[in-house]
């Protein structure tokens, strides 16, 4: 009896439900998305950082990506489309005590923001950005951006992207950053792992995630449900930890003739902007 | 490296308040005014003719433990100094016309937000690239409604250095007081324009800091964005463990976003009415020879100085003149204004400016009296002469 009792009786709070808004429940993000996945390393990582929750920021900027602010319980900002850096850098320089980490998408990042993400890189800011590249505008339903690959489908380019994309560890580390890695939602364990790296390291740490957009990117081109595309991340995908390949981390979804390299590719110690 | 290169560059801090008489520009004096005031973060971006006032704070601010950073545009550096506001930084930034217009959407972020911040824009002649380098007074409708929707904001308008110093400290009071962003709407005329500025003693300063939460966190339920009966929420910073969630989306007491038509009218409501509803707490300005005047002179900044002389004249040669100097131009002084006119003494109203009537148009709006306009679209400023000729018009 008391055994089956105690079968029963489980708690009705997840351990990570302290570091979750909760009451913002159910979420705007459509099923088989990425970027709640990105949520849950995230926290997983505050929780790994041994860090004090209240010492840790999540800034955000516009798009699904940038909800990603309004749904984990640290002090959180859901800022203006592309300008969440140069917002995260006025909290991360008045208190340098916090750990401020930037999550926010490509477009919101590398088009209307990109400028401050070259400068944000080159000063080496004491800031964790992860980037969820999920190579499309997923908000305003599935236009082309400065990450989707050549020949992908978007409403503003209905034969296919034409645009070269940007490379976007190649781009972090030329631009200066102290930490450049590259997974997928399906590689949590070692996203997860980056995100604690990156909290432990003082300058700019950037992580990209390739997370699915099924609702807009992957219905146009083909990658059937959130589940295919990840499984296209198991089976077309291989690690090279070090930054010996970084020019030829052009991602291909579309053609399948390449696998898309992971890995954490710089890993440098660098003097952090101070002011 | 040298053991000379690894001394820090200040060993002594200078003193925060420069207490005593100096000679100074507009822009040093304004840069003053931010440091007297407690100023913690400057962000900016090089601009003509503000560039002094971040010239002036790369040394200074440093020197007494606040931080400087020059940004990669005027984008970057209105959402760094929001951002620092939010971690409880007395921020500032400063910038022209150009700067001033990319601004806009992030100004709009720290209106929503209520996160408060000083903008000073020292006017020079536009629109677009303008005349760099020459005066301008056509940025104050921009800073009115330049960014889109409704909001409350406050503008102060300086007419000397010793002003710049002095209005600048009342700006930073305003936006904490109000969570507001703040403008200091100098012209080109007052930011390079020298002069004794007398800076009083550090107790001398007035403070008025942030409301703050009335609960520890943690204890009770605080609500970011639930306003006290004065209209304004006390204000948690980052890392206090309040655990506060801001956005630029309409949104709850709690901070989150709340996608409804009734919910926005509401906050939307608020931010206009928590500076409109204070106005007479907010706005600022000065009279000269207004008594009995039959024409009266309305103008700010670098032409106030040039309607005083004028309006000096004509009283010298028996003409009933006076003179209504804003020094808030946002709120504009309207109880004041209509309290002048309800007297009956007046006849006509004067407004020289250097736009194409900006603040004529506000006048407009309060009087059915002729209301005539001295307008010059910039570089240039109206003489004494110039204003004393349509006086005797």
């Amino acid at each position: 009896m008391t055994t089956t009792q105690a079968k029963h009786s489980y708690s009705t709070i997840h351990p990570i439900d302290k570091l979750m808004r909760s009451d913002r429940l159910p979420h705007i993000l459509c099923s088989g998305c990425g970027v709640g996945t990105v949520i849950h390393s995230y926290v997983h990582a505050i929780e790994e950082s041994g860090i004090d929750p209240d010492r840790h920021v999540c800034v955000s900027g516009i798009g699904c990506s940038g909800r990603a602010a309004g749904y984990v319980n640290v002090d959180s900002y859901h800022t203006t489309h592309g300008r969440a850096l140069p917002f995260a850098l006025g909290i991360a320089v008045h208190n340098p005590d916090l750990k401020v980490t930037v999550i926010s998408g490509d477009g919101d990042l590398f088009a209307i923001g990109g400028n401050h993400f070259i400068h944000a890189a080159r000063r080496n800011v004491n800031l964790n950005v992860i980037c969820i590249n999920n190579f499309n505008y997923g908000m305003t339903g599935g236009q082309v951006g400065p990450t989707t690959p050549i020949g992908a489908k978007g409403t503003t380019a209905p034969q296919g992207a034409v645009e070269r994309p940007f490379n976007l560890p190649h781009l972090a580390k030329s631009s200066g950053a102290s930490f450049v890695a590259r997974w997928t939602v399906l590689h949590v364990r070692q996203f997860t792992d980056a995100i604690v790296r990156s909290m432990d390291k003082d300058g700019f740490c950037f992580t990209e995630v390739l997370a699915p957009c099924p609702t807009s990117f992957g219905r146009r081109n083909d990658l059937g449900e959130g589940l295919d595309e990840v499984e296209m991340y198991r089976t077309h995908s291989r690690i090279v930890n070090g930054s010996d390949h970084l020019e030829s981390l052009d991602i291909d979804i579309v053609d399948h003739e390449r696998a898309i390299t992971l890995g954490n590719f710089v890993d440098v110690e660098r003097a952090a902007f101070q002011a | 490296m040298t053991d000379a290169a690894k001394k820090p560059a200040t060993p002594d801090l200078a003193p925060r308040v420069l207490t005593g008489k100096h000679f100074m520009i507009g822009d040093h004096a304004c840069a003053e005014g931010a440091l007297a005031a407690g100023l913690d973060f400057f962000a900016g971006y090089p601009i003509t003719p503000s560039t002094e006032v971040a010239e002036h704070l790369a040394t200074r601010l440093p020197a007494v433990g606040g931080r400087f950073v020059q940004m990669e545009d005027e984008l970057a550096s209105i959402a760094a100094i929001i951002g620092a506001s939010t971690a409880g930084a007395r921020s500032f930034t400063a910038t022209s016309g150009p700067g001033f217009s990319l601004m806009m959407e992030n100004i709009g972020l720290a209106a929503m937000m209520e996160v408060p911040c000083v903008i000073v824009d020292v006017m020079r002649a536009s629109p677009s690239t303008g005349l760099p380098t020459m005066v301008g007074q056509s940025d104050i409708l921009q800073a009115r409604w330049g960014s889109h929707g409704d909001y409350g904001i406050i503008a102060y308008v300086p007419a000397s250095p010793q002003e710049c110093f002095e209005l600048t400290i009342d700006a930073f009071n305003a936006a904490d007081r109000y969570r507001v962003p703040v403008f200091i709407l100098m012209d080109e005329v007052i930011g390079h324009m020298a002069e004794r500025v007398v800076i009083p003693g550090a107790d001398q300063i007035p403070f008025t800091g942030r409301k703050r939460p009335h609960t520890k966190p943690g204890e009770g339920t605080f609500l970011p964005f639930a306003p006290d009966e004065d209209l304004i929420p006390p204000m948690a910073h980052a890392g206090e463990g309040y655990k506060v969630h801001m956005t630029g989306l309409t949104h709850d007491e709690r901070g989150y976003p709340q996608l409804t038509a009734d919910r926005h009218n509401e906050l939307v409501h608020r931010l206009v009415d928590k500076v409109r509803l204070n106005a007479a707490n907010i706005m600022d300005y000065e009279e000269h020879n207004v008594d009995d005047a039959e024409t009266l002179v309305i103008a700010f900044g670098c032409t106030a100085r040039s309607a005083r002389a004028a309006v000096d004249q004509a009283r010298s040669e028996g003409l009933k003149c006076g003179l209504l100097r804003p020094k808030t131009i946002w709120p504009f002084p309207t109880t004041r204004v209509r309290r002048l006119l309800k007297r009956g003494t007046v006849q006509r109203i004067i407004v020289p400016e250097v736009n194409l009537g900006q603040l004529r148009r506000e006048i407009e709006r309060l009087t059915q009296l002729p209301v005539i306009g001295l307008n010059h679209a910039g570089g240039a400023m109206p003489t004494p002469n110039a204003i004393l000729d349509v006086i005797k018009s």
